[in-house]
């Protein structure tokens, strides 16, 4: 779907995952090819079912595909064995979900540094890593917090916190902002806009039209297939005073 | 914009031409850039011919200093800007009165109908391309929006339009399920 596929950091060739057999089987994921390249932030939209999220358990190494190549940073990871796959979960790619799943006996800055310890960084570099990323969400002051005692928009802040600790090639959120109000879903956009502007791969998956507005490229998925792309940079500022009334 | 709109930002005391266009500038932000001056200029004439303002020349005094000193230029700057008994009237009926714009859903509604009745297109794509469209203005709503000043006029506007925009999407989402049922079913 790109031209400059020479330089994606993800790409996906005939990616298909089916479940079921005979009648019942269920086409999640159709023969789906994609490139994202470095620095790109790219939203895939769709309504749910179809299979938007089965994609991104796919790309970022969560699932095997029953077809097709996913390969990151120009190495395949759909045929490696369940070793390399698990390290490379844990150092290339950063996941960011709805229900945010942070470690509730953790605090905020244990659940982040947890990451880079299992990557293998030292204790104390994993504490100075994570302290600089809960700096970076806003939340430096709520680093000895439990989850339990954060609001749902802090805790998907710490969640992509976390997602960030092993400076990944990508990230990839599914529905990051599904159980937000509209203040805290305000929060996770400029963060978003912040890691882009910061040169940080994103891949999001949503049905939240703020969160995919935040993207470089909108891809719509129906089921299982790609059915439209479309690059939303280009402005069209002059517009919006038409939206307020202005232009009568 | 409506003429009682410049009518009603000048009931507060009589006003410059350029203290008008200041007060505009900063309720509107980033919006208020589109809007031209000379049309501000004609509705100010307007509204003095139609008895609601009146219109004396300043004292001679400078507006106070502006990096934009081009605006100087401007005719109605150096005037002050009255409202008269007729506009207070005027001012008072437009506040008090209930007007919503219309969003014209049902334009788009009978394009989809007839598009899909003489299979002149696919409903779904021409979902899909307003969807784009719609998007990509949300994304510069958006942008203009987070780079105000939390609380500021500007941003409230700004955030009215985010959120018209996300009542379209949603409709557009609805639209779109809805054709799709009907495609499967036939």
């Amino acid at each position: 779907m790109s031209d400059a596929t020479d330089t994606a950091v993800l790409r996906a060739r005939g990616l298909r995952k089916e479940y079921g057999t005979g009648e019942g089987l269920v086409r999640a994921v159709d023969g789906i090819d994609l490139d994202i390249r470095a620095g790109e932030t790219v939203a895939v939209m769709g309504p749910s079912g179809c299979g938007k999220s089965t994609l991104l358990h796919l790309l970022g190494g969560l699932d095997r595909p029953s077809g097709g190549e996913v390969t990151l940073n120009g190495r395949r990871i759909d045929d490696i064995g369940e070793k390399a796959l698990a390290r490379m979960r844990r150092t290339d790619v950063g996941f960011v979900f709805q229900a945010f799943h942070l470690l509730e006996e953790l605090t905020a800055i244990e659940n982040v540094e947890l990451s880079a310890l299992l990557a293998g960084r030292s204790p104390r570099a994993a504490r100075r890593r994570a302290h600089e990323l809960l700096e970076q969400v806003g939340l430096a002051d709520r680093a000895r917090f439990l989850p339990s005692a954060l609001s749902g928009g802090q805790r998907q802040r710490v969640a992509i916190a976390r997602a960030l600790s092993n400076e990944p090639l990508v990230v990839l959120a599914d529905e990051p902002t599904g159980n937000l109000d509209s203040a805290a879903i305000l929060d996770v956009l400029q963060l978003f806009e912040k890691l882009h502007e910061a040169g940080q791969t994103l891949v999001i998956v949503t049905h939240d039209a703020r969160i995919a507005a935040t993207a470089d490229r909108l891809i719509s998925m129906r089921d299982g297939a790609f059915i439209d792309e479309t690059h939303l940079t280009g402005g069209t500022t002059g517009r919006l005073g038409a939206l307020a009334g202005l232009d009568d | 914009m409506r003429q009682e709109v410049v009518l009603a930002m000048l009931a507060k005391e009589p006003s410059h031409g350029y203290e008008l266009r200041t007060r505009l500038r900063d309720a509107l932000g980033p919006l208020g850039d589109a809007m031209n001056a000379g049309q501000v200029y004609v509705t100010l004439t307007r509204l003095e011919k139609a008895g609601l303002l009146t219109v004396e020349k300043s004292d001679g005094s400078d507006p106070p200093d502006r990096s934009d000193r081009s605006d100087r230029s401007d005719r109605s700057d150096r005037k002050v800007y009255a409202l008269t008994a007729g506009g207070q009237q005027r001012v008072a009926e437009w506040i008090a009165e209930v007007a919503w714009p219309r969003p014209d859903l049902a334009e788009f509604h009978l394009k989809l109908i007839a598009a899909a009745s003489a299979g002149l297109a696919d409903p779904l794509s021409i979902v899909d391309a307003q969807r784009r469209e719609l998007l990509r203005r949300l994304r510069d709503a958006q942008r203009a929006a987070m780079a105000e000043p939390d609380r500021s006029d500007a941003a409230l506007l700004l955030e009215g339009i985010v959120l018209r925009l996300q009542a379209d999407l949603r409709w557009l989402e609805a639209c779109e399920k809805n054709w799709t049922h009907r495609r499967s079913r036939s």
